[in-house]
């Protein structure tokens, strides 16, 4: 079961319908899954999961980047796990990574950088956000479009971040992570 | 959170209208009366039954038109969308939009600069139960376009019901028609919806049909009560 994290500022959120449940639609053609609100998330659901998708939030949303407390999870969870814009950010912080401000809303090329199981090559992707990971030393870029990084992943562990919304355009990132066993 | 709709009083902004009144609080509707028929932007048909419908469902409207002309039209939607966050106070704006990114990343772009949240709870929705819900829901739509083969003059002022959703779907399947009428197949107006405390009639109509489309044109319509 695949365990999607809803990154929306409170619980049963309008913006769930545009943030949550386009995710849900992808992993349904491939897999079971379940929804927790970040502020819910037990132990529990960590150990029954088995991947973990965030979800991203609306542009104004920045909930979750004030509270990185309340994902100390990450750090020890060694499941593979994906964030999506805010949760790619979210994952950032966690690490010690800082945001650089980056403002892109529609549609931006992207390059990948380096070889890895989600995508290749230049694609087109939807993007909304007001932020991006600076740099980083915890992770790999593995792609970036004019403006700023747009997918990393952690050196060691199976832990990725894009900042596009593949749920929008790219459906078959979405599915090839749920396609990654470890 | 006080919100506006961008309302056009087809089916996707009314269903809009309906999921964020569920969690949050509508204040008033926003509609752009576009000149343009072939409008990039904004829904046009029977655009001025919207003061009706505002009047159904109990909202002030802002209604501003607009030449409609590609980019120009957005500058009257913006000055449209601040209008209606001084007046009402406005913390987000609601849309329709289903597939659309150039609709929807022009309206998070004047979000964004209006520092106001943006919505759109119809996102990536699946076409076929987006048009099951309104039936559901019990929406009482009526096909007021149709721009596409093999549409025909047969669809104007029919109610969509599940015999129509069935019909638009089987369309979908042989000409790849977008069964919800995503890229401009066919547009609707809103004659009742559950939040409408009355709903309207249509007393006069005609159809305008050239080439192979054609329009459902309300002349005079009135509410009465439900």
């Amino acid at each position: 079961m695949i365990l999607v994290v809803d990154m929306n500022w409170k619980q049963d959120s309008l913006a769930y319908y545009e943030f949550v449940s386009p995710i849900i639609s992808v992993i349904l053609t491939l897999r079971d899954c379940e929804v927790k609100h970040y502020l819910e998330i037990k132990p529990a659901d960590l150990s029954d999961c088995s991947k973990i998708i965030l979800s991203g939030t609306s542009l104004k949303d920045q909930a979750t980047l004030k509270q990185t407390e309340k994902f100390q999870w990450i750090r020890t969870f060694d499941k593979p796990l994906l964030g999506i814009c805010a949760g790619m950010q979210t994952i950032g912080l966690v690490f010690g990574e800082s945001l650089k401000r980056c403002l892109q809303v529609g549609m931006a090329e992207v390059k990948t950088l380096k070889e890895n199981p989600l995508f290749q090559g230049k694609f087109n992707a939807y993007g909304l956000h007001n932020y991006s990971v600076a740099s980083s030393k915890t992770f790999e870029i593995l792609a970036e479009s004019t403006k700023c990084i747009q997918a990393i992943k952690h050196k060691q562990r199976s832990i990725y971040g894009v900042l596009f919304h593949p749920e929008v355009r790219n459906p078959e990132i979405l599915k090839q992570f749920i396609r990654i066993e470890k | 959170m006080k919100l506006g709709v961008l309302f056009s009083g087809g089916k996707d902004s009314t269903l809009a209208l309906h999921l964020a009144a569920e969690k949050e609080e509508v204040t008033c509707l926003i509609t752009l009366v576009s000149k343009n028929p072939e409008s990039y932007m904004f829904h046009t048909p029977n655009i001025k039954i919207t003061s009706l419908q505002a009047n159904a469902l109990g909202l002030p409207l802002v209604s501003v038109e607009t030449e409609g002309r590609k980019e120009e039209e957005l500058v009257d939607l913006e000055r449209s969308i601040s209008d209606a966050k001084s007046k009402f106070n406005l913390e987000g704006i609601v849309t329709g939009a289903v597939e659309s990114v150039y609709q929807a990343s022009r309206v998070q772009r004047i979000c964004n600069r209006l520092n106001l949240w943006s919505f759109n709870p119809l996102w990536k929705r699946d076409q076929r139960k987006l048009l099951e819900t309104i039936v559901e829901k019990k929406f009482r739509v009526i096909i007021s376009g149709v721009f596409a083969y093999p549409l025909d003059e047969k669809w104007l002022g029919k109610q969509i019901d599940t015999e129509i959703v069935e019909r638009l779907v089987e369309l979908q399947g042989q000409y790849s028609i977008s069964p919800s009428g995503e890229g401009g197949e066919i547009e609707t107006t809103v004659l009742d919806a559950p939040l409408f405390k009355k709903r309207i009639e249509v007393a006069e109509s005609n159809i305008d049909w050239q080439g192979n489309c054609g329009l459902f044109r309300i002349k005079q319509a009135r509410l009465v009560p439900k």
